[in-house]
């Protein structure tokens, strides 16, 4: 049995057939459905959480930055139970909360708009602490996630078939 | 009011995400993420442009906050950048995160550019 290709992109990767399929006649209309509907509600936590905890204008990006690293930590919890090592879920999982809250509620364009603010007000240290950090806090976040998400996985398959676990 | 609008403009922004993304992976088979790249290319030039505009209140909560900001994603960027260095890819993990971020710089500057306004 060949194995199955696992995804790289976690929205969508043709070199999954499930996924290269998911679009193929009237399937697609409850993915694109529930993509629109978890991105409207992920963008509106963003924006509320944007609204409760306002930055003034020069001001270190701290809402867009803790969005964005929880954002990523969600995403490692997320793709390991639903896809990883052959794992499946309901079909429309990955496309309502991966795709749709997790992609509505992290943002590019708003961190990008943030360091070049900063770097168009001549405040290229703020700017450059803002761009590492939100990388760090984003990578570290999705790896620390998913790690600790198959460890726990593993235990739970090794208890199922008696294995101890260290 | 507001909130409505950003709801609108996401409830857009994330399925084009899937699409774009689809299409530019029809297009250019690769293991390289081209299709999120693209999309967070694409709405940083957008955000960029609607920043130097200095778009109202109400634009910039459909098309900014809204549409850009479900066209692009955080998640998916790290998600992929992680699974290509997993894979061993780690050049291709390290590309990804310096173009991305370049060009997604470099794309605000020309949006803004373009609309002939100011980020500051």
């Amino acid at each position: 049995m060949s194995e199955r290709p696992e995804a790289i992109d976690p929205d969508v990767d043709l070199h999954v057939p499930d996924q290269r399929a998911e679009t193929v006649g009237g399937a697609k209309w409850p993915v694109l459905a529930v993509i629109s509907a978890g991105g409207a509600l992920g963008a509106s936590a963003r924006y509320g959480l944007a609204l409760a905890w306002p930055v003034p204008v020069g001001g270190f990006p701290w809402s867009t930055l803790a969005i964005n690293v929880l954002g990523c930590a969600l995403i490692g919890v997320l793709m390991p139970l639903i896809s990883e090592g052959g794992r499946r879920a309901h079909h429309l999982v990955r496309p309502f909360l991966g795709v749709g809250v997790l992609g509505g509620f992290t943002t590019f364009s708003t961190y990008a708009v943030e360091v070049s603010r900063l770097l168009a007000r001549q405040q290229a240290g703020l700017a450059m602490a803002y761009a590492a950090g939100t990388l760090l806090g984003a990578l570290g976040a999705v790896s620390l996630a998913a790690t600790a998400t198959r460890r726990a996985l593993a235990a739970r398959t090794g208890a199922e078939y008696g294995v101890r676990t260290p | 009011m507001t909130w409505l609008l950003v709801i609108v403009g996401a409830a857009v922004g994330a399925p084009l995400r899937y699409l774009t993304d689809r299409a530019v992976q029809a297009r250019h088979d690769s293991v390289f993420p081209w299709g999120t790249f693209v999309v967070n290319a694409a709405g940083s030039l957008l955000l960029g442009a609607l920043t130097g505009a200095a778009a109202t209140t109400d634009t910039y909560a459909l098309l900014g906050t809204g549409l850009c900001g479900a066209l692009t994603t955080y998640s998916t960027f790290s998600y992929e950048t992680l699974r290509l260095a997993e894979r061993g890819w780690r050049f291709l993990a390290a590309a990804n995160v310096a173009a991305s971020v370049l060009v997604g710089l470099g794309a605000v500057f020309l949006g803004a550019g373009l609309t002939g306004g100011t980020l500051a």
